[in-house]
């Protein structure tokens, strides 16, 4: 059964349709690239997984839960389906352990000494074990968005989502968050992941879908796709990213 | 015609001077504690529940904002009794400068939570937590941060309109000032003495609450810096 089953997806806002019957599957441990334009409607299909936002029809499941709006079903999808932003949204009046530990222990209820190795741990999985005790305003962008990703691991998910999370750093600082994104690819982590960094799409994605006007364009293995795109619409858009 | 001013007799009644000023200090301090907690359990329940909560604080909040301290108060003393409710004065003036206070503090704090960028609280929701919890953990202190220079002021301008108690005999500070003046007769005197008592509480009052939210809330000005990042990125 695939870890993320998207089928047939349309979502709209208002009368602007944005998702327009978007279908995808993601087997465990594979790692999906989204590419597109902007306002192709990427990070609104991260956002109907997780269920941030409802979708009008159509059928999204992910790890075995089926997406609507009940809050309780949603909660036990979003325990095993964890989701990292641009803008890291880290909690700015707890320390870097602090922001790790809350959720295991507030929805989780386990237990403090378990969350804070737990903490430790995922810490150490994004190289920041020395920055426990910090708080956000004092890490890099790089670091903080190496937190977000930590504290999304200590609910151990089991699959990632992550929108552009190297899109707000200084060119200099998303090598350190691609590599723990690598790192993770590697372990076996099923990842759905919107990103310009093409390189990166092409090197560590199995599969890149190309999203383009609420459709899925053009999809398949991230090696044919970048050296074979099919459509106009692809080849421009690669084309356009290499000068 | 000079005005020959005799504090003597203003000084002598310092005993009572000193139990009014505890009075002011206790029902401020009452009022701050039970109003502050009020008002984040309103706007919890604003936040959470659904439209008709949400206008019910409205209403009570309006209701406060609108009407005279003076009123409230007599409303407290004189009405509450007529439907069974007793209090003597000063439970009275604590319940009615709760129920004020708690109204200007509700306003203020929800436009502190209205100011909490929306990516917190989808951060909050995406790691399981529910919207009580996602309330509690991650929007309120941050919203109390950003607001705690409003509540301050608040707070200050409460413990000077506990004056208006002595409008029901309770002998906080302006209560005890008008028994001395009747005894007296040394009214400038007397109000001379009471107002820089009251500059002295006040003052206080403002540099206590402003190192209280340097402890509590080390992080304040790195909110707004952590806000512009977000709307940027
Ligand atoms: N909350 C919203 N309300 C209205 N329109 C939105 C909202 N969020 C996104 N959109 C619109 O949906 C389209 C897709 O947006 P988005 O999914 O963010 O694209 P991408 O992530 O590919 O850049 C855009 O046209 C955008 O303006
Ligand atoms: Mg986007």
């Amino acid at each position: 059964m695939p870890a993320v089953l998207i089928e047939d997806v349309h979502k709209s806002y208002g009368s602007l349709e944005v998702l327009k019957g978007v279908s995808l599957a993601v087997e465990p441990g594979q790692v999906v690239a989204l590419i597109g334009r902007s306002g192709s409607g990427k990070s609104t299909l991260l956002r109907c997984i997780n269920g941030l936002e409802a979708f009008q029809s159509g059928r999204i499941e992910v790890a075995g839960h089926a997406v609507d709006q009940d809050q309780k079903r949603l909660r036990e999808l979003r325990k095993d389906v964890g989701i990292v932003f641009q803008s890291y949204n880290l909690f700015p009046h707890l320390t870097v352990g602090q922001n790790i530990m809350l959720s295991p222990r507030i929805t989780k209820n386990v237990p403090q000494a378990e969350a804070l190795a737990l903490a430790k741990d995922v810490l150490a999985q994004v190289g920041l074990s020395d920055k426990f005790d910090s708080y956000p305003d004092n890490l890099s962008g790089g670091q903080q968005q190496r937190v977000a990703i930590a504290r999304s691991l200590a609910m151990k998910p089991k699959v990632m989502l992550f929108d552009e999370v190297t899109s707000a750093l200084d060119p200099e600082l998303t090598g350190e968050v691609l590599l723990v994104m690598e790192k993770l690819a590697r372990d076996g982590m099923t990842m759905l992941l919107v990103t310009h960094e093409m390189n990166f799409a092409r090197t560590v994605a199995n599969t890149t879908v190309f999203m383009h006007q609420g459709k899925i364009w053009e999809s398949g293995s991230s090696a044919q796709l970048f050296a074979e795109p099919q459509t106009p619409e692809l080849r421009n858009f690669v084309g356009a990213g290499r000068h | 015609m000079r005005y020959q001013f005799q504090f003597e007799a203003v000084f002598a009644e310092a005993d009572r001077i000193l139990n009014g000023v505890l009075l002011t200090i206790g029902l401020s301090f009452g009022a701050i504690v039970l109003g502050l907690a009020l008002a984040v359990l309103l706007v919890a329940a604003k936040s959470l529940f659904g439209r008709w909560v949400g206008m019910l604080v409205d209403a009570y909040v309006e209701l406060m904002r609108n009407t005279p301290f003076l009123v409230q108060l007599f409303m407290m003393f004189f009405g509450l009794p007529l439907i069974g409710i007793r209090m003597s004065g000063t439970e009275a003036a604590l319940l009615a400068m709760t129920l004020n206070l708690g109204a200007y503090a509700t306003e203020i704090i929800r436009a502190g939570v209205d100011s909490i960028h929306r990516s917190q609280i989808e951060a909050g929701l995406s790691l399981a937590m529910t919207k009580r919890q996602v309330f509690q953990y991650v929007v309120l202190m941050p919203a109390l941060a950003r607001v705690w220079p409003a509540l301050s002021s608040q707070f200050v301008l409460m413990l000077l309109a506990s004056s208006i108690c002595s409008f029901i005999s309770v002998p906080e500070l302006s209560g005890t000032a008008a028994i001395i003046e009747q005894n007296t007769f040394r009214s400038f005197e007397t109000y001379i003495v009471v107002t820089l008592i009251y500059l002295a509480l006040a003052l206080s009052l403002k540099v206590s609450l402003l190192w209280l939210g340097r402890r509590i809330f080390p992080r304040l000005s790195s909110l707004d810096r952590l806000d512009a990042k977000a709307e940027a990125a």
